[in-house]
């Protein structure tokens, strides 16, 4: 048994499958990053830091005529959202039951989806710096009429390879644009959402938590998001009404390219 | 052309399985590459031939190390056995009994689909359509 306590749950083994699935299936499509960036591991539970290959030098040394240097180490963070299901429910789904409410683990998978959108994309303060604020290329305004996305994401593509950024790019799109986008056409009715995919030569992704829009390179290296622990359901406790469980995951992000992405406000 | 490597119905697996299938089969070829290769050089007397199947040879090694960390990046599992295995002194049978009992001891229904136990297995979604 590992530290997240599954076994000590009151939950069958075919609950915990269709617990397991049903996090899967709101997970990935709201997990933008993982769609855009470089994704390493997962290296476990007790992975602690991430190698950024880089030493402090230090002022003080053990004794005379030698001088000493601190590695510097990006430390992992554990992001956690709790939630409750009633027993009544875990015991229908034993028997069968394929519409058991599983609304408080969804809205858990959500929100977890939604911190890791943030952290990369926007930054976690005091903790980590996320891709937009890293990136050197401001002042790009995506607005909220979605007919006029064409031109700002064009010029975002024109920064890139101004910068020598290859493509092909990704477009991550917070919730309200890529709703604007999806339903949008343009004059002529040629569908927005095609529009821009040809503009950027690669995939548009819906971002929870994503404030407007950010354009990535996809040739990879320029940004690295390590797993340590992937995305888990643990047991934390029960009582005679309800099981408390949480969604759990450890990561590490870093911007090696700042230049490689620019953010549409 | 066959689509041998599929062991169940293609078009009834998800992307992510036939990927993982493909480079299976891909890591098979490399291995039998090597192997035919180190028999050719064991039998050839001209040392010309024996050098450009030598450099041949170290394409596939390469080949079938690229394939096998894809595999491993994608099977947590077996990564966590691999790790246990690989580049490891000592009894290779031992090793490998050690690593296959730390990563699923205890594991229960948790190690379903040879997952580690608890993770939901989500990992890389680069590529995936949206």
């Amino acid at each position: 048994m590992n530290h997240l306590l599954r076994s000590l749950a009151p939950i069958s083994d075919s609950t915990w499958k269709e617990l397991d699935d049903e996090a899967r299936e709101r997970l990935a499509p709201a997990l933008a990053a993982r769609k855009l960036i470089d994704f390493s591991g997962p290296h476990g539970w007790e992975y602690s830091a991430t190698n950024l290959g880089r030493a402090v030098a230090l002022k003080s040394a053990p004794c005379e005529g030698v001088t000493g240097a601190q590695r510097r180490v990006l430390p992992l963070v554990e992001v956690r959202a709790n939630f409750e299901l009633a027993q009544s429910e875990l015991r229908d789904i034993d028997r069968g039951a394929d519409d058991a409410d599983l609304e408080p683990l969804d809205k858990a998978a959500h929100q977890i989806a939604v911190a890791e959108n943030k952290a990369v994309f926007h930054g976690w303060k005091g903790v980590m710096e996320g891709i937009a604020d890293a990136s050197p290329h401001k002042g790009i305004t995506l607005g909220n009429k979605p007919d006029a996305y064409r031109r700002p994401v064009a010029a975002a593509v024109e920064r890139l390879l101004q910068s020598g950024i290859s493509g092909p790019y990704g477009l991550a799109l917070g919730g309200e644009e890529y709703q604007r986008v999806v339903e949008g056409a343009e004059h002529g009715g040629y569908p927005l959402l095609e529009h821009l995919r040809k503009i950027i030569d690669g995939p548009i992704v819906w971002a929870p938590g994503v404030g407007g829009a950010i354009v990535v390179s996809l040739r990879g290296g320029d940004f690295a998001f390590e797993s340590g622990q992937d995305l888990s359901i643990g047991y934390e406790g029960h009582d005679s009404q309800t099981v408390r469980l949480y969604v759990e995951e450890s990561f590490s992000f870093h911007v090696a390219t700042p230049e490689a992405a620019v953010p549409l406000a | 052309m066959g689509f041998d490597q599929y062991h169940e119905p293609p078009e009834e697996l998800p992307p992510a399985t036939r990927t993982f299938a493909r480079l299976c089969a891909s890591l098979t070829e490399e291995a039998e590459a090597i192997g035919w290769y180190e028999q050719r050089i064991a039998v050839e007397t001209d040392t010309e031939a024996i050098a450009v199947m030598r450099d041949a040879q170290g394409e596939e090694f390469k080949h079938f190390s690229m394939d096998l960390e894809f595999l491993l990046r994608r099977s947590p599992a077996w990564r966590e056995i691999a790790e246990g295995v690989l580049f490891q002194p000592g009894d290779i049978v031992e090793r490998g009994e050690e690593a296959e009992a730390e990563t699923f001891e205890g594991t229960g229904a948790e190690g379903e689909g040879g997952l580690p136990a608890g993770s939901l297995g989500i990992g890389s979604l680069k590529g995936a359509l949206r």
